[in-house]
């Protein structure tokens, strides 16, 4: 079976957040693997917004550009996305349209008329939808029934009622034109997204305490921790701003807590100068940059790959940091743990890069297995010190770290450059520069725990895609789809950006690197590292995530 | 039972000599004894000014982090580790200018925290700029012609959202300053402490000046009348009432939705979360 794509289009608040989340519970409840991604505008009410789901055997966590189904709600959506709809595709909408491809359904109308009141109408068109693709009515109607146990037998009832009259209009309607089926299959996939996963994982790597000012598209991290705060147990707050939250979770850190914050590039821009304070006072402190389109507010409800250079330069003065950005809601939760590990055993910040594309989108998978990498802590311990000191000088360049209160030793933390009990320093000829050695030496080890990329395809491959973070199932969609056309492509994906892995590029391969933003500022970073040159680009900045097709269509423009 | 010579800090004090910050450290430690808290239960945090240098001048735990951001990093080691007495030593510009919004959110929030604050009316590191306590009029060295704007009256502004203990001392009146940081430590949710301390350096007025304005409260005076308190907290001028302006409470403090359903305890006495745990809600999203 070829993987079907559904575009749910509406005006925000219309209903395509329902319809969408509920397409992919079905979906996965008829044992397929979904992958799904939105895209809105950022307001309330109106506009015009997509949810788009992929449905398939296997899972293929990557957005497609053309639909088969388009479920259109109003008249501009129609007008936004036919454009998207493949030849052969349908269009489900209560709009009319005597055109073979259209089944004109007037959800609102039916649903006031047969079932008493329009707001009826959503379960209605989920209704159509199961019946074009060829969904099973009952299974469905259990999902149904769960999704709205909560509201009462009546409503259960209603919904049932629309959902049934939804169906059976549509397959009166489709005749021959739905050619779609999705029988039960046994399977069952883990789908969530990376705003899930982050927060779960946190907080198994320890993160007691986590504070943050709302920014589209990170808050779902916040949100995640303060709805599970009884099972999860993390101090959850609220800042006043983002200068607040950075300063909030270095105190926390401080004190023994393991902490974090979440922001997007504007929030970010205020944190720089407590990510700079933790690297002086060597406080751990994880901070995800969820990236949206820049510069200054952008296009806040969309995704980008725009601050991979700012989070590797972030802060001022001269200081170890680390910046990581996975590839799906898996490696985005290997990477939390890993981030908080790193963070302890360095004492240092560390960013986790993800984008509005990561942050809400929906991944598939068989297994969901992440404990290859376990919470390590790195305390000191009380008992082995003469005398205490916070910043001792050490071969490492780390030194012993204890919190305040743990025993009779006393902690001092100093954004001042200082000597080793944490005090105030002007000795410019011994202590300041040792002290900004010791902080340095701690990059050389971290560069030690980094992973080379990703290689896949590389041999044999009469070029590589190289890519970074959210791009990975679209790149390496993009090299089976070239593939099956005879053009062999490679792929070298990186997810740990700073400090860059030691590596040695394949010799005499032509590079092209795949972002998704304007200047290309993974190729200036690793033109810097490694020496490289690249033979093309594909670059993507218009809000959108990169696909398979976009970056197969670049390619050929760029190459015959 | 702690003594002075505890809190003993070896490190070079950085101050003019005959600052009034000395009064200020002084009384730090008096009330420390008094208190009875060993060094190691107290942390300091501080941001950047000559009065956020204190710290460094005290014997125990301190985080002296950023200009501004003393408040929040406060809030964070409150929240990790409750049972330690934090205590936040500011400047007037790092508290009410550069970390302003802070300071505002935290008298909503009510953290059972101490903040006090160095009045000197001026930005006396950065070599004598306004404040935003700086009296309209008063030339500053950027103020050539006097500043222009009325300064910021910030106790008033701390009963007004809630702040439940507001006290003004004197850099001088060590005792008395003593006592209210013991009463300002001791007192259940956010206390503030602001200091007067002229500074001798960048100041307008000698010590004279302040010496001869300076009144504590009458003793049959009641700290718990909202009213009286706003006046005395906004007179400055012939007179500069000192004390225990306002005093209010208890009211529920920073946290203690989570204190009383996760745990009161520092949060890192919380059992590492269960593997199990953790799969059962994965299996949430396994659809
Ligand atoms: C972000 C930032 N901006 C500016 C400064 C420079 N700066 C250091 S202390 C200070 C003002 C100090 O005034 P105050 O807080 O009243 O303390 P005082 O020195 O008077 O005790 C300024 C502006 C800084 N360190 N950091
Ligand atoms: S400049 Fe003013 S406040 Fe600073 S130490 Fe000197 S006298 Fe004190």
């Amino acid at each position: 079976m070829q993987d079907i794509h559904v575009i749910v289009a509406g005006a925000a608040g219309e209903g395509i957040q329902t319809i969408g989340d509920l397409l992919v519970r079905l979906a996965a409840a008829h044992g397929y693997a979904v992958f799904s991604w939105k895209e809105y505008e950022s307001r309330i009410r109106g506009g015009q917004n997509r949810y788009a789901v992929r449905i398939g055997m296997e899972p293929v966590n990557a957005p497609l550009s053309e639909a088969d189904i388009l479920l259109a709600l109003n008249k501009g959506a129609l007008a936004k996305y036919e454009k998207l709809l493949k030849d052969n595709g349908i269009i489900i909408s209560p709009e009319k349209d005597n055109r073979d491809r259209f089944l004109s359904i007037p959800f609102a109308d039916i649903a006031k008329h047969e079932i008493g009141q329009t707001i009826y109408a959503n379960t209605l068109a989920i209704g159509a939808l199961v019946s074009a693709l060829g969904m099973d009515l009952e299974i469905t109607k259990g999902v149904v029934k769960n999704v709205f146990s909560k509201k009462g037998e009546d409503m259960i009832d209603k919904n049932i009622q629309a959902l049934v009259e939804g169906f059976n209009r549509a397959g009166r309607e489709c005749r021959d034109r739905c050619p779609w089926n999705l029988p039960l299959r046994e399977d069952r996939y883990y789908v969530l997204t990376a705003n899930e996963a982050i927060p779960m994982a946190a907080a198994y790597a320890g993160c007691r305490f986590i504070s943050a000012y709302p920014m589209t598209p990170s808050t779902g991290i916040i949100t995640f921790l303060a709805k599970e705060k009884d099972r999860l147990g993390v101090f959850v707050e609220q800042a006043e701003d983002e200068i607040a939250a950075v300063n909030m979770a270095i105190g926390a850190s401080y004190a023994g807590a393991r902490a974090m914050t979440a922001t997007s590039g504007g929030g970010f821009a205020l944190m720089v100068e407590g990510i700079s304070l933790a690297g002086m006072t060597e406080t751990p402190l994880v901070v995800v940059l969820a990236q949206r389109p820049g510069p200054a507010t952008g296009l806040p409800t969309r995704t980008a790959q725009g601050d991979l250079l700012f989070a590797v330069n972030a802060g001022h003065g001269e200081f170890p940091k680390m910046v990581l950005a996975p590839s799906d809601p898996l490696d985005a939760f290997y990477k939390t743990v890993m981030a908080f590990n790193l963070a302890d055993q360095y004492q240092t910040p560390v960013i986790l890069l993800t984008d509005q594309f990561l942050a809400d989108s929906h991944f598939s998978f068989k297994d969901f297995e992440p404990w290859d990498v376990t919470p390590k802590f790195h305390w000191a311990g009380t008992g082995n010190h003469n005398e205490y000191k916070r910043y001792r000088l050490t071969e490492s360049g780390i030194s012993p770290r204890l919190y305040p209160g743990q025993s009779k030793h006393l902690v001092c933390a100093d954004s001042d450059e200082h000597n080793e009990y944490g005090h105030i320093t002007e000795d410019l000829e011994k202590m300041a520069p040792a002290m900004a050695k010791k902080r340095m030496l701690k990059l050389d080890m971290l560069k030690k725990s980094v992973h080379p990329p990703e290689e896949v395809a590389t041999k044999g491959a009469d070029f590589i895609l190289v890519s970074w973070g959210s791009t990975r199932g679209s790149v390496l969609e993009a090299i089976s789809l070239m593939r099956g056309t005879g053009v062999k492509a490679g792929m070298i994906h990186f997810t740990e950006l700073w400090p860059l892995p030691k590596y040695e590029f394949p010799r005499g391969k032509a590079l092209y690197i795949v972002e998704n933003n304007a200047s290309g500022q993974l190729s200036r970073l690793l033109r810097s590292q490694y020496n490289i040159s690249s033979r093309g680009f594909v670059h993507r900045f218009d809000g959108l995530p990169l696909t398979a097709g976009y970056i197969r269509r670049v390619y050929h423009e760029h190459n015959g | 039972m702690s003594t002075m010579d505890d809190y003993q800090s070896d490190a070079e004090i950085q101050w003019c000599p005959g600052c009034p910050n000395f009064g200020i450290l002084q009384a730090f430690k008096k009330a420390f004894v008094s208190i009875g808290k060993d060094p190691h239960e107290i942390c300091l945090v501080s941001g950047i000014g000559q009065a956020a240098k204190l710290p460094h001048y005290l014997k125990c735990n301190f985080f002296n982090g950023l200009h501004g951001r003393a408040i929040p990093v406060a809030l964070g080691v409150h929240a990790a580790n409750p049972d330690l007495k934090t205590i936040v030593v500011a400047g007037d510009g790092d508290c009410y200018g550069e970390g302003g919004n802070h300071f505002l959110h935290t008298l909503r929030r009510n953290p059972d925290i101490t903040v006090v604050v160095h009045n000197n009316e001026v930005y006396a590191l950065t070599k004598g700029q306004a404040s935003p306590t700086t009296p309209k009029g008063e030339r500053r060295t950027l103020q050539f012609n006097g500043v222009q704007v009325p300064p910021l009256q910030m106790l008033a502004v701390a009963i007004l959202h809630g702040c439940t203990f507001v006290a003004r001392g004197f850099a001088l009146e060590v005792d008395h300053l003593q006592d209210l940081l013991v009463s300002a430590v001791e007192h259940p949710g956010l206390s503030l402490v602001e200091v007067v301390q002229p500074c001798i350096t960048w100041g307008t007025h000698p010590l004279k000046w302040y010496q001869e304005r300076v009144r504590i409260v009458k003793e049959d005076y009641d700290p718990t009348d909202r009213s009286a308190a706003m006046e005395l907290a906004m007179t400055w001028g012939e007179t500069i009432p000192i004390g225990i302006l306002y005093q209010s409470g208890p009211v529920e403090t920073f946290g203690h939705d989570y204190r009383h359903t996760v745990t009161d305890r520092p949060l890192t006495e919380l059992k590492p979360l269960d593997k199990g745990l953790m799969e059962k809600m994965l299996s949430e999203f396994r659809l």
